[in-house]
């Protein structure tokens, strides 16, 4: 009789105890446990970079400013995304993301590969008023992100804190990483040169925001919104709608 | 409150606000440059509140009454206070936020409103705020009378509703100051993490202490429940929320998940957040208010242990169906899909057998609004955790995920069950906290009762057109094969309907509103109860079970 033994169960706050720790821990282990060990689970991106310093001090503000309550970032494996956003998303193309924003709900539309699809110039004026070139949007302004110097100081200890998780920072990377977020905002000076260097000569430098005397929290948003979806083509490869690969440096 | 701790009770008490003042000067030195240092100027001031309080009595004369033979009251009635409050402020943050989706300007051009910013104050807010409250002080009050036993503890069960609190003013000041891990229901940064931990643990010895101490040979099913809330939450957050911190001096950290299994984890963290907060918890409150007020026993003992180990272990595997049509595995989208469908009975199995408890007393429904607060709550319970199931199964989730829907389904569960269930139970519990014969009025109760029920379908309606619209328009295509809307076209659609869904959280929120007010006279002016013994050791009335 399960009853009876039921009966004996609620009788010791211990045992009820393990019995809850018990029924409770198999689900999660089953899921997820094999998601490090399943080969098959990330695909294998070869050409997929590394987040450049000013582009994860940009992926840190969308963080802070929680654009992923209303932007997805996963292209679902459907006709009609597929058809609006281009190439379903891949598990490697997050593999660096920490947290990940996948998301899960469209205010507004997914931004996975918005990388390339509009100039610096539109982000900056679509982050300072989205309503001045969307006069439907309900999005907020950020015009505070242009007045805004950024922090660049403790790049470094960013850079370290990733690579201690498992991101291939090379120790240029993390030494440089002050230096390269000035340097892919500001182009043609000494300082560019080593970002392309150590990121590869695919890494847009551009003054993002359109000013090159200092860099502002808009170059880093706007260089993270400029990559997305442009770390690696693995995507454009081998997929329902196959496309072709846009030219970075269109 | 303080009168009723011996003096050395308050010098330890004492003592500990101290360390913790301490804690937020280590944390206001070493972040003097982040917004790490904001937050240790926090915690020095509600240490520093907490601090005065007890120094204001700490020489007071020592406690009068035999504590041993009466109930550990003091508490309950804070958190009841606090659950309240928060309940005030989340819904009034969920009304901006819903308004600034119609009227963007509403953010008013600075940084700490704009809706990225607010809408995790609002979930917090009413999560955690409103409802961790809700459930400690409800979980306080219910060990203690179907275990007849006082609290283990004189200090630890402030610390326990103080520290929550603490962790809550941590949570949403940083959203507002930009600190955020931007995971979902869990965006609070590593030091409140932390911080939650400790509170947390304690909680849980208090508990299980509490438990061994009961007069009773078994224990009740309301405790299952709370029991398999407070230990599963304390897993979900554990594992969720393992983070480097970039230094110590940073309020910044990066989570050890990377990419697709942050995914996973962050989904069962979040799926289960609903399932051992939102569900079981509550599900502890209803086990134990519904029979009391109905004055009716539990219609099936057989029907709570089915449920009770049918949501305990099903739910575990369900995170997953958000995660559908993405790059997570399709094996474990299939896993998740499979135990979302079959949670259907456990989920069910419960709100049936609370339904049919209820018979014998329909009369009691029709009269009594907070009864009645009860049992619209089941009845929302069994409608949410039926479209739950629905929206997990893959091809219904390719409409409904990103769209609306989801939004009106977690309200449907949030407003109409939670709230719902909590409101119910607080009106039973406040006069008899308070030693009342009854709530100051009954008529604001039913005020209360449809201007909820109001705002819920307002809401929850406004929401399922709204997401079934935008979930058709972006998969319509043309004669010629082409989408035949494009994502603007799918926003401008949705004015009406946000309009709508602003109007019916803030009818929820003035039922709210009303609530406090009826709380605040019951309280001062309510006729006082000689009601019969409520003590641990002489029988006390508990429900059957």
């Amino acid at each position: 009789m399960p009853e009876l033994f039921h009966r004996k169960l609620e009788r010791s706050a211990i045992g009820f105890v393990i019995a809850i720790i018990a029924a409770a821990s198999v689900g999660g282990i089953v899921e997820i446990a094999p998601l490090f060990t399943i080969d098959e689970t990330i695909e294998h991106a070869p050409d997929m970079r590394v987040y450049t310093p000013l582009e994860l001090a940009g992926r840190n503000i969308y963080v802070r400013e929680g654009c992923y309550a209303c932007h997805s970032q996963m292209i679902r494996t459907l006709r009609d995304e597929v058809e609006r956003y281009g190439p379903y998303s891949l598990a490697v193309e997050s593999q660096y993301d920490r947290p990940m924003l996948w998301g899960s709900k469209r205010t507004g539309p997914d931004l996975a590969r918005v990388g390339g699809k509009y100039s610096d110039f539109w982000h900056v004026a679509h982050l300072t008023n989205p309503r001045d070139v969307v006069p439907e949007s309900n999005m907020p302004a950020y015009t505070w992100l242009a007045r805004t110097t950024l922090k660049t100081d403790d790049l470094p200890q960013h850079l370290a804190a990733q690579r201690a998780l498992g991101v291939p920072y090379t120790d240029a990377m993390v030494e440089n990483a002050a230096r390269d977020a000035y340097g892919q905002a500001t182009p043609d000076t000494d300082f560019s040169s080593g970002v392309t260097e150590r990121y590869g000569d695919k890494t847009l430098v551009s003054a993002f925001d359109g000013v090159t005397t200092h860099v502002t929290e808009m170059d880093a948003l706007v260089a993270y919104l400029q990559v997305l979806g442009r770390l690696t083509g693995a995507a454009y490869e081998d997929t329902a709608a196959p496309e072709k690969k846009p030219d970075p440096e269109s | 409150m303080i009168s009723n701790l011996t003096s050395s009770e308050r010098q330890y008490a004492l003592l500990i606000a101290v360390a913790v003042a301490l804690a937020g000067l280590a944390m206001a030195a070493l972040g003097r440059s982040d917004t790490l240092g904001v937050h240790g100027v926090i915690v020095m001031l509600f240490a520093g509140v907490v601090i005065y309080l007890i120094m204001s009595s700490l020489y007071g004369p020592e406690p009068t009454e035999d504590r041993a033979v009466s109930y550990y009251d003091d508490p309950i009635k804070v958190g009841i206070v606090l659950s309240m409050a928060w309940a005030v402020f989340g819904m009034f943050m969920g009304v901006w936020v819903a308004a600034q989706l119609a009227w963007p300007d509403l953010a008013f051009d600075a940084a700490w409103s704009s809706f990225g910013r607010l809408r995790p104050t609002h979930t917090s807010g009413v999560i955690f705020g409103f409802g961790g409250n809700a459930l400690i002080a409800t979980s306080f009050h219910v060990v203690q009378r179907t275990s007849r036993a006082r609290l283990a503890g004189q200090i630890s069960p402030w610390f326990v509703l103080l520290g929550f609190n603490l962790f809550c003013v941590l949570a949403i000041s940083g959203y507002l100051l930009g600190t955020t891990q931007s995971k979902e229901y869990a965006e609070a940064e590593w030091y409140a993490d932390l911080w939650l931990v400790i509170v947390w643990v304690t909680y849980f010895i208090l508990y299980i202490a509490t438990i061994a101490r009961r007069k009773e040979p078994h224990i009740y099913v309301a405790n299952w429940y709370f029991m398999a809330f407070i230990l599963v939450v304390a897993i979900l957050h554990i594992v969720n929320n393992l983070a480097l911190p970039v230094s110590w001096g940073h309020a910044k950290s990066y989570t050890i998940w990377p990419g697709v299994q942050d995914a996973m984890v962050q989904w069962w963290y979040g799926h289960n957040a609903v399932a051992f907060f939102l569900t079981a918890g509550f599900l502890g409150m209803l086990y134990y208010y519904l029979p009391v007020r109905a004055q009716r026993p539990i219609f099936s003992y057989r029907l709570s242990i089915l449920s009770f180990w049918g949501i305990t272990f099903f739910y575990m595997w369900a995170g997953s169906h958000h995660l559908h049509y993405t790059a997570l595995p399709h094996w474990v989208q299939t896993l998740g899909m499979t135990f979302s469908v079959m949670l259907l009975v456990p989920s069910w199995a419960s709100a049936g057998n609370a339904l049919l408890t209820l018979n014998g007393a329909w009369h009691r429904v029709r009269d009594d609004a907070t009864l009645r607060f009860m049992m619209a709550a089941v009845v929302f319970y069994g409608l949410s955790t039926f479209e739950g199931s629905f929206m997990a199964i893959r091809p219904v989730n390719s409409l409904s995920h990103y769209t609306d829907w989801t939004v009106g389904h977690v309200h449907a569960g949030a407003l109409g069950w939670v709230a719902l269930i909590t409101f119910g139970s607080v009106y039973t519990l406040v006069p008899a906290l308070w030693k009342r014969e009854r709530m100051y009025s009954a008529a604001l109760v039913e005020v209360h009762f449809w201007l909820a029920i109001a705002g819920t379908l307002i809401y929850v309606f406004a929401m399922w057109n709204s997401g079934i619209i935008q979930g058709l328009m972006w998969r319509t295509y043309t004669e010629e094969g082409a989408l035949a809307y494009s994502f603007v076209d799918s926003l401008v659609a949705m004015y009406p309907y946000y309009i709508a869904r602003a109007f019916g959280g803030l009818l929820f929120l003035l039922g709210a509103v009303v609530g406090c007010y009826n709380i605040w006279m019951t309280v001062r002016s309510a006729p006082l109860a000689v009601r019969e013994t409520d003590a641990p050791v002489v029988p006390a009335a508990v429900p059957g079970e």
